[in-house]
C-alpha cells in the first residue's frame, strides 16, 4: 500500500531516532561487562560513570527503543491490515511527544542528573525533568493508540463478516494492556516523584512507589515481547515456508496475556516487607498462569515450523529442523526470528525460576536476573526489533538494503554473544554476584579487601559474551545507517509478510471479542492490587528522605 | 481448536502445575522462611545484636549509604537468628548467598527473616540493590564460631 508523506516521515523518524540512541545503549552495555569483569577498575570512563551508564543502558534499550518500536510497528501493522492511515493529528502529536520526552530524558542522563537506573526507585532522586520526559514518552505512545481505535471500528463496519486479523488483535491487546499498566506509573511519575523531586512534596511512601512501578514494570516486559509474538504467529510461518498451525491458539494466547500480565507485578517484590506472604503466593500462581501463553506459543510456532520443514520434504521427528531456511541471504529475516525463539526457551525457563516464590530468594538482585532478561529482551525482543527495523525501513523509505550476507549472520553472532553473557551472569548470580554493581572497584579487584575470586571467571565469561554482542551490534549499525543514508530506488510502500492458517478453524466467539477479557483483566488487577496497597499503607510509613546518588546527606534536611 | 493444540495446552498447564507443586512441597518440607512484614516502628532504626534466649539471636540491621550497621557480627554455631532489616536513607539489599537470605531494606518499612547458622565459618553479605556511588563498597561479614 502507498503511504502519505507525513506518515512516511513519522515512521522513518521513529525508526532512526531510537536506533541512533541505541549506539549509546550498546556502548554502555559493553562497558558494564568490562567493569564487572575487573578489566576496568575505576569509577568512570570518558566522564560517564558506571551507574550513569547503566541508567542510559536501561532507559534507552528497554524503554525508549522498545516503546518507539512498538508504536512504529503498530502503525505499520494497522495500515497494512486495515488499509487505512491513522488520523494525522494522532501520529504527529504522538511522535512529537515521544521524541521530546526521550530527548529531555537523554539530556538529563548525560548531564548526570538522573543516575537512578531505569526503575527510578525513590528516595534516590533524579532531576524532575527526567520523570517528566519519561512520562511524555509513555503518553506519546497512548496517543498513537488513540488514533488506531477509530480505524478499527470503521473497518469493522465495512467488513462485518471478517474476523479481526491476528496481528491486529495482538497489537490491540498489547496497547490495551500497556495503557492500563502505564496509568500507575504515570501517576507515580507526575503526581508523586516530580513534586517530591522539586521539593514541593516532602514525604514519600517508598513501598507505594515501588508497587506502582512494578504494576507497570512487569507488563512492560510483555510490551517488549508481544510485537515479536505477533511476528512469530503472523510472519514466521510464511518466512519459514509453511503455515500457521492454529489461529485460535494464537488468539487465545494474546487474550491470556491481556488478563494475566498486569496483576503479576508483585513478583518483583517477593523479597521486600510491606506485602504479606499470602499475596506473594497468589501472585506466584498468577505468574505461572502467565507463562501458559508462552508455552502455547512455543508449541504452535514449533508445529508451524515442523510443517514448513516437512513441506520441504523432511521426514521423521527431527529432520524438519535441518530443512528450515537457515543462513539464506534472500531470506535474512529468518535468523532474527529463529534465534530469538531459541534464546527464549532459556529465557522462559529461567523466568519460571524467578517467578517461583521461594526459589526467587536465591536469585533476587543477583547477576542471574539480568542474565535471565537478556535472554528475553536482548533475545527475541531485540532480534525482532533489529530484523523488522531493517525490513520496515527498507520498504517505507524505498532505500535499498545492501550487505544482505552480513544482515543474515548478525542474529547468529548476537545469539552466541547473548548465550555467553547470560551464562556468565546467571552462573555468577548463583554464586551471589550482585547485579547493578561496579564490581571492578571492589569484588573483582584483587587489591580490594572485598575481592572475591569466585566471581572472576563468571564475569569474564559475561565480558566475552558482551564483546561478541557489541561486535554484532556494530555490524548492524553499519548496514542500517548505510541504508539510511542512501538514495531511494523503489517507491515507498507498506507491505507486511502475511502467513496463512493451516486449517480453517471454527470461529470461537469468545476469542473474537476483547471486551469480556478487558473486564476480566480489570477484575484481576483490582483483586490483586487492592489488598496489596492496603498492606503497603498498613505496614509502611512515608519518609521525608531525598538523596543524590553521590552524597549520603538527606537533601530534605539541608534547608533546615 | 485443533486436538493436538488442545493437548499441547493441557500438557503445558500440567507441567506448570507440577512445577508449582514442587515449589510448594519443597518450601514446606524444608521450612523455607520468607521475608515477612512487620508494621513500621522507629525502634528498628537503631541497630542491635541481642541474645534473647540460649542460641536465639535478634539482630536489628540498619542499612545506610554505604555501610551496614553492624558490619561485622559474631555468633556461635547453631544459633537461630531473626534478622530485622530497614534502611534510614535509600533502598538497599541484603544478601547472604550461602544461606539463601535475600531481602530488601526499604526506608519506612521493616523486613524480617529467620535463619539458622549450623556450620562455623565466615559468611559474607553484600548490598545487592543500587544505592548510590558507594554501592559496590557495601558489604559485611557474619562470623560463626
Ligand atoms: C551489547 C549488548 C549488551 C550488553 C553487553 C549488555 C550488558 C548488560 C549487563 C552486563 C548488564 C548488568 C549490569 C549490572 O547489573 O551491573 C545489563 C543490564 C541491563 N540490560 Fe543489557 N546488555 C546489552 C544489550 C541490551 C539490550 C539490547 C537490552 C534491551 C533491549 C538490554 C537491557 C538491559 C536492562 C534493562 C538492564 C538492567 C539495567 C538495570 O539493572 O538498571 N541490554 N546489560
Ligand atoms: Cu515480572
Ligand atoms: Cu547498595
Amino acid at each position: 500500500m502507498t503511504i502519505s508523506r507525513p506518515l512516511k516521515t513519522t515512521l522513518l523518524l521513529g525508526l532512526t531516532m531510537p536506533m541512533s540512541l541505541f549506539i549509546l545503549g550498546v556502548y554502555n552495555g559493553v562497558m558494564q561487562t568490562l567493569y564487572r569483569a575487573g578489566v576496568l577498575q575505576q569509577h568512570d570512563v570518558a566522564g560517564i560513570n558506571y551507574y550513569q551508564g547503566l541508567t542510559m543502558h536501561g532507559v534507552i534499550n528497554a524503554i525508549v527503543l522498545t516503546t518507539f518500536f512498538a508504536v512504529i510497528f503498530g502503525h505499520y501493522t494497522i495500515v497494512h491490515y486495515l488499509r487505512k492511515e491513522p488520523p494525522k493529528w494522532s501520529y504527529i502529536t504522538s511522535i512529537v511527544f515521544m521524541i521530546t520526552g526521550s530527548v529531555i530524558a537523554l539530556v538529563v542522563m548525560v548531564l548526570g542528573k538522573a543516575s537512578v537506573l531505569y526503575t527510578f526507585y525513590a528516595p534516590l532522586q533524579a532531576a524532575p525533568l527526567f520523570y517528566i520526559g519519561t512520562a511524555m514518552l509513555i503518553i506519546g505512545s497512548w496517543i498513537a493508540f488513540a488514533g488506531w481505535v477509530p480505524l478499527w471500528f470503521e473497518w469493522k463496519r465495512e467488513n462485518p463478516l471478517s474476523k479481526m486479523p491476528i496481528a491486529i488483535l495482538g497489537t490491540f491487546v498489547n496497547f490495551t494492556m500497556w495503557f492500563m499498566a502505564s496509568i500507575p506509573v504515570i501517576y507515580e511519575l507526575l503526581a508523586l516523584l516530580t513534586p517530591w523531586a522539586m521539593g514541593i512534596r516532602e514525604k514519600i511512601n517508598v513501598p507505594e512507589t515501588r508497587t506502582l512501578f512494578w504494576m507497570f514494570g512487569h507488563p512492560l516486559v510483555y510490551f517488549w515481547i508481544l510485537p515479536a509474538y505477533i511476528g512469530y504467529y503472523t510472519m514466521l510461518p510464511k518466512i519459514a515456508g509453511g503455515k500457521l498451525y492454529s489461529g485460535n491458539a494464537a488468539r487465545l494466547a494474546f487474550l491470556l496475556f491481556l488478563i494475566l500480565s498486569t496483576p503479576v507485578g508483585v513478583h518483583h517484590q517477593f523479597s521486600e516487607g510491606g506485602i504479606s506472604p499470602s499475596i506473594k503466593l497468589w501472585v506466584s500462581i498468577l505468574t505461572f498462569g502467565v507463562s501458559l501463553p508462552s508455552f502455547m506459543t512455543a508449541f504452535t510456532v514449533g508445529a508451524s515450523l515442523e510443517y514448513a520443514g516437512k513441506k520441504r520434504g523432511a521426514k521423521g521427528v527431527f529432520q524438519w529442523m535441518a530443512r528450515l531456511p537457515w543462513f539464506r541471504k534472500d531470506n535474512y529475516l529468518f535468523g532474527y526470528f529463529i534465534c530469538g525463539l531459541i534464546l527464549f526457551i532459556f529465557g522462559g525457563l529461567s523466568g519460571i525460576v524467578n517467578g517461583s516464590y521461594t526459589l526467587n530468594q536465591l536469585v533476587h538482585n543477583t547477576g542471574w536476573v539480568p542474565g535471565h532478561f537478556h535472554l528475553t529482551v536482548a533475545g527475541p525482543s531485540i532480534l525482532f526489533i533489529l530484523g523488522l527495523t531493517l525490513y520496515m525501513f527498507n520498504h517505507v523509505s524505498g532505500k535499498p538494503l545492501k550487505h544482505r550476507a552480513t544482515a543474515t549472520i548478525i542474529p547468529y553472532l548476537w545469539t552466541i554473544g547473548v548465550a555467553m553473557l547470560a551464562h556468565g551472569l546467571m552462573a555468577g548470580g548463583l554464586m551471589g554476584e550482585p547485579r547493578r554493581t561496579n564490581m571492578g572497584l571492589t569484588y573483582t579487584n584483587p587489591e580490594s579487601h572485598l575481592f572475591n575470586s569466585a566471581w572472576v571467571p563468571s564475569s569474564t565469561m559475561t565480558m566475552l559474551g558482551g564483546i561478541i554482542m557489541g561486535t554484532a551490534a556494530l555490524l548492524y549499525f553499519v548496514i542500517f545507517f548505510r541504508m539510511a543514508f542512501s538514495r531511494p530506488t523503489t517507491t515507498p510502500k507498506i507491505e507486511m509478510i502475511e502467513s496463512e492458517e493451516l486449517h480453517i478453524e471454527k470461529p470461537i466467539p469468545l476469542l473474537l471479542n476483547m471486551r469480556p477479557w478487558i473486564i476480566l483483566a480489570i477484575i484481576l488487577v483490582a483483586s490483586t492490587y487492592y489488598p496489596s496497597f492496603k498492606e503497603v499503607f498498613k505496614y509502611s510509613k512515608p519518609v521525608d528522605n531525598r538523596f543524590d546518588m553521590e552524597n549520603p546527606a538527606n537533601l530534605n534536611r539541608n534547608n533546615e | 481448536m485443533d486436538k493436538y493444540e488442545l493437548r499441547a495446552i493441557v500438557l503445558s498447564g500440567g507441567l506448570l502445575s507440577v512445577f508449582f507443586f514442587a515449589v510448594l512441597y519443597n518450601s514446606y518440607s524444608r521450612k523455607i522462611d520468607m521475608p515477612t512484614c512487620i508494621p513500621f516502628d522507629k525502634t528498628f532504626e537503631e541497630s542491635k545484636v541481642k541474645e534473647i534466649d540460649k542460641g536465639l539471636y535478634e539482630i536489628y540491621l540498619v542499612a545506610r549509604m554505604w555501610t551496614f550497621d553492624p558490619e561485622e557480627i559474631e555468633i556461635p554455631a547453631g544459633s537461630t537468628v531473626d534478622f530485622y532489616l530497614t534502611s534510614i536513607d535509600v533502598v538497599h539489599g541484603f544478601h547472604i548467598n550461602e544461606k539463601g537470605v535475600n531481602m530488601m531494606a526499604v526506608p519506612g518499612s521493616i523486613n524480617k527473616i529467620t535463619t539458622r547458622f549450623e556450620q562455623p565459618g565466615i559468611y559474607r553479605f553484600v548490598c545487592n540493590e543500587f544505592c548510590g556511588t558507594g554501592h559496590q563498597n557495601m558489604a559485611g561479614t557474619i562470623i560463626v564460631k
